[in-house]
């Protein structure tokens, strides 16, 4: 059962390919490896405690206020992994600007508090939480490898197209300038969408 | 004033919500199935973004950037809350999204009956927030050029959408590849517009 809630989100079930959750914090920070994964563990934490905290008080919040109980903790997890990004990760936390503050309308978040953490016990919440922030970060991670490595041809910030390549250098080579902009996110991500439903005939729409 | 409508030219084509920053993807793709309901969605991002904005322009300005709190007396200048801007700009959006949800419902139902629907939504739509913290990153000077902005980035929104949806419903009569269909093919249709987007890059206003 525990694994089952734990391997679903990673492929058959991913919230961003399939369920369409959390897609504007993936396209805009994958320019480069090392934000994306910075990025992925935030809101794999983040996803994972909220969803375990809301649980453990799940039979104490009314209903009617239970989006705003919701925020508040999502938000205080958020302000909790802002503040220690800039103490011990600035530039990272540079890079991401807003979009740390923006996990808190992450709607990977709130989708899971709705749909799973409020009628489960705490323990397969905190799994749950987890597993969807670990989907999160798989498409992320690949979308920002396959830019980084076009784009700018490094990866994680270590250059992997031999120097004599480039076109200055009197070679053949030269980057791709258009996976670091912005629409060739949106373009990676309907590729991988493409990839993953010719698999897995059941995903496909009608 | 030539700067402020600079700033709301600047603010719809070349820093657009959707193609450059991608804020508010998840309804964007979500609620851009026709062209009806993506004008709806797109008139209450615009007047929610409009509304809040404002307002956490005047609390960001008054309360919480370093020594804000200067106007209650010397002994205030030393406070620094800064690190509660997510919270009290969710918040702030929260609870105006309730009260306009409910100032519509009781003046104007037949106003409610297109954009009620649409409201709740918003609250967790993050363009709203996102606007909120741009204004604060970007350290805008005035209320004016804040309400500017935010009616700006909102208007490139309702364009965004109104957009893409028209093209979405042209789409449903091709034929695309079946692991292709829907969601998709309207991520490459979106990058695509982006890049057509992109062009209004290069403008300095």
């Amino acid at each position: 059962m525990d694994k089952k809630i734990f391997i679903e989100p990673l492929f058959r079930n991913n919230p961003i390919t399939v369920l369409v959750l959390g897609v504007c914090s993936a396209l805009a920070v994958t320019v480069k490896l090392e934000p994306a994964i910075v990025m992925a563990l935030s809101v794999t934490i983040v996803t994972g405690f909220s969803s375990f905290i809301v649980s453990l008080i799940r039979n104490t919040i009314p209903n009617r206020i239970r989006i705003i109980v919701q925020l508040v903790v999502v938000a205080m997890l958020v302000i909790l992994v802002d503040q220690i990004l800039k103490a011990f990760a600035y530039d990272v936390s540079k890079q991401l600007s807003v979009f740390v503050g923006l996990i808190i309308t992450n709607c990977i978040i709130m989708g899971r508090i709705e749909a799973f953490a409020l009628g489960n016990k705490p323990i397969p919440s905190l799994i749950d939480g987890l597993a969807n922030g670990l989907g999160y970060g798989i498409i992320l991670i690949a979308i920002a490898f396959i830019r980084e490595l076009f784009g700018s041809g490094t990866i994680y910030g270590i250059p992997v197209i031999p120097a004599e390549w480039y076109i200055k250098n009197g070679g053949f080579y030269e980057n791709n300038g258009l996976f670091i902009l912005p629409p060739m996110a949106l373009i990676i991500t309907g590729i991988i969408i493409w990839i993953q439903r010719s698999y897995t005939k059941e995903l496909i729409e009608k | 004033m030539q700067e402020l409508i600079s700033l709301f030219v600047k603010s719809i084509f070349v820093d657009n919500m959707v193609f450059a920053y991608f804020l508010g993807m998840c309804s964007y793709l979500a609620v851009s199935k026709n062209v009806k309901t993506a004008i709806g969605l797109g008139a209450a991002v615009v007047f929610v973004l409009g509304v809040t904005l404002p307002v956490n322009y005047l609390l960001n300005t008054y309360v919480l950037t370093p020594a804000a709190l200067a106007w209650l007396g010397p002994d205030f200048a030393g406070i620094d809350l800064s690190f509660l801007s997510f919270i009290i700009f969710i918040a702030v959006i929260a609870s105006i999204v309730q009260l306009v949800e409910m100032v519509v419902e009781k003046y104007s139902p037949s106003l409610y009956a297109s954009l009620g629907i649409f409201l709740p939504l918003i609250a967790v739509n993050c363009a709203i927030l996102g606007g909120s913290l741009f204004m604060q990153e970007r350290g805008y000077e005035t209320l004016a050029e804040a309400t500017t902005f935010a009616l700006g980035s909102g208007f490139g929104w309702f364009l965004a959408i109104v957009a893409l949806a028209a093209i979405r419903e042209k789409l449903s009569y091709s034929n695309v590849p079946a692991p292709l269909r829907g969601l998709g093919i309207t991520f490459i249709v979106v990058g695509l517009m982006g890049i057509a987007f992109m062009s209004f890059m290069g403008i300095k206003l």
